[in-house]
């Protein structure tokens, strides 16, 4: 088995749309390999989300190919091989935080034992140990966005394909997910997709940085990270962080510069 | 002339504990009371006015009387519930709801069946009971399972409208992440499209009440055994015995509320998530 995780060749994505066709994606080439942390960061409406949902199988490339895991991405989907974390929580009212976490359970057929043990682990990890019982529209937007990640996180997949999750945190909470989340992959060897309009946020995380432009949607720029995998909060005032958020911005202000 | 009195003495006290009541901080004793007071000056003027103007009880019984008549007549009336409501009412409606939510549910499954089974619902619909009713009772009897068939022909469509509705109530995002878990058709049905339908399958049920009372007592009228509510009115209007309709009535309008109100209870426990009910947990 190779240890290419996701392979993208000449990917391209064409919605048809009432005003004509919308590129949201077009010649992209990627290779995201095993255990990678690769962010995506780009200006809004460049096809971050669409990239990642043609990942999860939830849109339908119109050029290229892509394979998740060496198979298709419907293969993938169908064999669970990955958890989507969305923009937005998208929790059920109906279901109290400690339900919605244990709805991927429930459909992938875990035992109750192994249902209650997984949803007070996940709990544990964003630090909603308390609110097992609550309801969604009980909690913050922030809180929400948390028990949506704990979601993504119960069942074992080796993907984790994350749009924008913290987009909607206060600064302080979101440094603190972030080195949960390095924790996380440290400790997993998960590779994750991130998506992020914080180049900050970006740099710290990631083991590679995409960097994306709008109209056609495509690839600019892939950064290979020089930073350790440990990472202290103070790494972002090094002069290697430094740089590599430079090139990051100039990146970004390329891909702006021709229209 | 006294009795005349009474009536605007009733209105005026009524009106002035009402308005009194009115500029008090809303509460759940004061929340009752309007109403019932409301209703006791109701009944309190009418039995004035009946009394002082000498209506005839044929016309208009007063209050009084439909109340000894009703207390009379208990077993009776106690018989003709029994058999309307719980038999004819209750089975039609339990019998019409769970038969328009399953095919519903089929309709959603095997889309091509909506073409062809909304249109006869909605037909079903137009039928007027009137002509309806009397052909059910020649092919189901005189008794209660005749005014059962009319009640699922009542409730059936509402119901079935509301439930497809319901079932196509989810947000993209909700049907995205069930993909994502590559959940098959029942599972999102049982995990997601049930219960975001709720709402509307307790819109329907709400409606449907009121349908099924009416469509079971309705029915009676043409033809029944020695006993029901329908028959009761029917017959008693005959022999002008107007305090026992009165008196079937009260109990109609006792069970009509009582269904309604048991219905709107289950929804607040089971639908206590939705936007419209979170407000009065
Ligand atoms: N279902 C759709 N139908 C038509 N056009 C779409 C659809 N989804 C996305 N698009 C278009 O594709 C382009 C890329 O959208 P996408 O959501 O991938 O952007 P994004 O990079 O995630 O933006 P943001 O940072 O604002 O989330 C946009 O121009 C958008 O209007
Ligand atoms: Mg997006």
């Amino acid at each position: 088995m190779s240890d290419i995780v996701i392979s993208a060749k000449d990917l391209g994505l064409t919605f048809q749309t009432g005003d004509g066709p919308i590129h949201a994606l077009k010649d992209v080439n990627l290779d995201v390999r095993q255990g990678d942390f690769v962010s995506f960061i780009g200006p809004s409406g460049c096809g971050k989300t669409t990239f990642l949902r043609v990942m999860a199988d939830l849109e339908q490339p119109t050029a290229g190919t892509i394979t998740v895991n060496g198979t298709s991405p419907e293969e993938a989907r169908r064999a669970r091989a990955y958890g989507y974390v969305f923009q937005a929580a998208g929790l059920y009212p109906w279901r109290t935080i400690g339900g919605n976490i244990r709805l991927p359970l429930e459909i992938m057929g875990y035992s109750r034992d192994e249902q209650a043990r997984r949803t007070a682990d996940v709990l544990e990890l964003v630090e909603l140990g308390g609110f097992e019982k609550k309801y969604p529209w009980q909690l913050s937007g922030g809180m929400q966005q948390r028990a949506s990640i704990a979601r993504a996180l119960a069942f074992d997949a080796d993907l984790l394909l994350m749009d924008e999750p913290f987009g909607a945190l206060d600064e302080i909470v979101r440094d603190h997910l972030n080195e949960q989340l390095l924790k996380l992959w440290d400790r997993t060897g998960k590779t994750i997709c991130f998506v992020t309009h914080s180049i900050p946020e970006a740099v710290y995380l990631s083991t590679r940085i995409v960097v994306m432009s709008p109209r056609p949607g495509r690839i600019a720029d892939v950064i290979e990270s020089p930073l350790p995998r440990e990472r202290p909060l103070d790494i972002r005032d090094s002069r290697e962080f430094i740089e590599i958020a430079h090139r990051v911005r100039d990146g970004l202000r390329a891909g702006h510069g021709d229209d | 002339m006294g009795w005349l009195l009474g009536a605007v003495a009733a209105w005026l006290i009524g009106w002035q504990i009402n308005s009194r009541l009115a500029r008090r901080p809303l509460s759940r004793a004061t929340a009752f009371a309007g109403p019932v007071i409301f209703g006791l000056t109701v009944i309190l003027i009418w039995e004035c006015l009946v009394r002082g103007l000498d209506i005839s009880p044929v016309l208009l019984p007063p209050p009084s009387q439909i109340i000894q008549t009703f207390g009379a007549s208990l077993p009776l009336l106690w018989r003709d519930f029994v058999q309307t409501v719980v038999k004819g009412a209750l089975t039609g409606y339990v019998l019409g709801c769970s038969a328009a939510v399953l095919l519903a549910v089929a309709i959603d499954r095997f889309p091509f069946l909506k073409r062809g089974l909304l249109p006869v619902g909605s037909f079903m619909a137009a039928l007027p009971i009137i002509g309806l009713a009397p052909i059910l009772v020649m092919w189901f009897g005189f008794d209660w399972q005749s005014k059962a068939a009319v009640v699922v022909v009542m409730v059936f469509f509402p119901m079935l409208v509301n439930t497809v509705e319901g079932l196509s109530d989810t947000g993209a995002m909700q049907r995205d992440l069930m993909r994502t878990y590559a959940a098959g058709y029942w599972k999102t049905l049982f995990k997601l499209r049930l219960p975001a339908a709720m709402p509307f399958i307790f819109n329907g049920l709400k409606i449907a009440t009121t349908l099924a009372l009416i469509g079971a007592i309705v029915a009676e009228f043409f033809g029944s055994p020695t006993k029901g509510m329908g028959f009761r009115i029917s017959i008693s209007v005959g022999q002008l015995a107007m305090d026992l309709v009165w008196a079937e009535i009260v109990v109609a309008a006792i069970a009509g509320s009582a269904f309604y109100g048991a219905i709107a209870l289950l929804e607040k426990t089971l639908t206590f998530w939705h936007p419209s009910q979170r407000g009065r947990m």
